[in-house]
């Protein structure tokens, strides 16, 4: 196995994510069979080669710092799940 | 001819003349959804009144003498695309009952020419997956096999325009979003050089490969759509300051002087359809003898490109789909007490299998330890693929290839299996890690009358070279006008 069960629920508590108990076993199963094709990269000789990260030549993209409108607080929030006084709620991050 | 199966030229034409109004062309189009939707499920969002409202506005300015190529034209959005009041689901639950505050710069762009919006097009979840079964929203059929995928993952609205149910529309594509299921629905799409359109309200997936482009029922269509859509934003930090050119001037009868090449990788591509084989091959002879030269090129690195792709992807798309927290925007979790414990409730249970999938193969190939093995490689990778189309653009101007190995496949047949789904992308994600232009134009059918696609690609901003090749190709073919039975 490429990847084990232990270390798919691992990776998945980084990216915030709770998978599901009867998910585990397929998730580890496809990953790994994704990581080991991924794998035949190795076989890529790269010796020098700088990554690319962007295709497109673009350096510093400047403009003229004016001032503009931006989203009004009320509309901000419109879609905040609780809100509050202009504010998000969240559930209490420090306990006492 | 019936007013929903017009293209926009056609409409605009008709329109400017005072023989239809927006009102009745935009309630064709509304009756048409309404017959065949149940049946083709391309939509997520309908919003007839707002379209009808908007038709009215258009006639009004046309009345008074306002009309530009676009006005009074309904066309349907891809639902990633933010439009202000009106849902963008992403096809998921976790943005199931988001009201955009503001309109990504597209739909702002469209609206200005007095566009009329009909609705919000069905999707792979966050634009992940090839068929629209990763839609957690609903499933879309493919027009002309409704036991088929669309492709996808802008499968809603290609299939939409196959099925008459839009003028024209908007897809974006990450690995071949716009091509693929342009393709299988047997319609023109396009997806520009990176940084041609602006991504400003894209709800992102892999920010370095995204780009929106036109899906439509013709190629002027195309290059109408890419005329109003295209140009730098100050918004978006990554499109280009370069000047647009009128697209519709590409359309013209010439192909002398132009070379086509065609590589020698993708011939030998296993799982290669015979039927794509042979429609690709009858389509590559007929630009010949439209007067095009043809070089055999290379592209050496093709065997690597999805492995590339598939580190590469899913890397930007977890660092980008972290901002799903419960907190600002979407679905949360309300019963649970502490921080840590919502989060990670609120994302599991507001993404579906294919998104965590690909969240945890990029956290994975981003962590300490794995990063350079993975990400790094990929991106040295990605650097010999750009390298490998710079030489082949030094003996060609277009390159011809299929876009998708085989036709559209039966709906559940590879859901359980996603590395044979991401195999599948071979021809077309190459484009998108090198950020030039692609196309796909009709070229054929299978024996099981199946759409086939032509894919072209071009170097940066030359997307006029493929609006010359597939113009042409379009004039001396007729697959494009052929409809489906529905």
């Amino acid at each position: 196995m490429k990847i084990t069960k232990e270390e798919v629920l691992y990776v998945a508590n980084l990216a915030r994510l709770d998978v599901d108990k009867v998910l585990i076993d397929k998730f580890a199963g496809q990953i790994g069979t994704i990581l080991e094709y991924v794998d035949t990269l190795k076989s890529v000789d790269t010796q020098g080669v700088t990554p690319t990260s962007h295709a497109i030549f673009l350096t510093n993209a400047f403009r003229e710092d004016d001032e503009k409108q931006s989203v009004d607080s009320d509309s901000a929030l419109s879609n905040a799940p609780k809100k509050e006084d202009g504010n998000f709620i969240v559930p209490k991050v420090i306990n006492s | 001819m019936k007013l929903y199966e017009l293209t926009i030229k056609k409409a605009h034409m008709l329109l400017k003349k005072k023989e239809i109004s927006s009102q009745e062309l935009t309630r064709a189009v509304l009756d048409r959804i309404d017959a065949v939707e149940e049946h083709v499920g391309a939509y997520i969002t309908l919003d007839s009144e707002m379209a009808l409202a908007q038709a009215k506005i258009a006639d009004k300015e046309i009345s008074r003498g306002n009309i530009l190529p676009l006005t009074g034209i309904p066309l349907a959005i891809k639902d990633l695309m933010c439009t202000k009041g009106l849902r963008t689901t992403c096809a998921s639950r976790i943005l199931e009952n988001f009201v955009p505050p503001y309109d990504a710069t597209v739909v702002k762009k469209l609206k200005t020419q007095g566009a009329v919006i009909v609705g919000k097009a069905n999707m792979d979840e966050f634009a992940m997956g090839s068929s629209n079964e990763h839609s957690a929203i609903k499933l879309t059929h493919n027009p002309w096999d409704l036991t088929r995928i669309p492709g996808g993952s802008s499968g809603g609205s290609a299939a939409a325009v196959a099925a008459d149910m839009c003028i024209g529309s908007l897809g974006s594509d990450t690995g071949g979003s716009i091509r693929q299921p342009a393709s299988h629905c047997g319609v023109v799409g396009m997806k520009p050089t990176y940084g041609r359109v602006s991504r400003f309200g894209l709800v992102a997936f892999a920010s370095s490969l995204d780009q929106i482009g036109p899906l439509t029922k013709d190629v002027t269509d195309c290059a109408m759509l890419m005329n109003v859509i295209s140009g730098y934003d100050s918004a978006d930090s990554t499109s280009v300051p370069e000047d647009v050119p009128d697209y519709t001037s590409f359309l013209e009868d010439d192909l002398k002087g132009m070379v086509v090449g065609i590589p020698k990788e993708y011939s030998a591509a296993k799982g290669l359809d015979p039927d794509v084989s042979h429609a690709v091959k009858h389509a590559v002879e007929k630009i010949q003898a439209m007067g095009a030269g043809c070089v055999e090129v290379s592209l050496p690195h093709t065997e690597h490109a999805v492995a590339a792709y598939y580190v590469i992807a899913p890397s930007e798309a977890s660092s980008n789909l972290a901002r799903y927290d419960g907190v600002k925007y979407g679905y949360r979790d309300k019963n649970k007490k502490s921080l840590m414990e919502m989060y990670k409730s609120t994302r599991s249970r507001g993404f579906g299998p294919e998104v965590q999938r690909r969240i945890i193969l990029g956290t994975y190939s981003l962590s300490a330890g794995y990063y350079d093995a993975y990400y790094g490689k990929a991106s040295q990778v990605r650097t010999l693929i750009i390298e490998d189309f710079k030489n082949a653009f030094e003996s060609c101007d277009v390159i011809l290839s299929p876009v998708a190995p085989t036709p559209a496949f039966k709906i559940g047949e590879m859901v359980d299996d996603p590395l044979t789904m991401y195999l599948s992308d071979v021809f077309t994600l190459s484009a998108n890690l090198a950020g030039i232009p692609g196309m796909s134009i009709p070229c054929g059918f299978s024996s099981k009358g199946l759409p086939i696609g032509l894919q072209m690609m071009a170097k940066h901003f030359e997307e006029g070279k493929l609006f010359k090749v597939s113009y042409n190709f379009e004039q001396a073919t007729d697959f494009h006008k052929k409809k489906p039975n529905l």
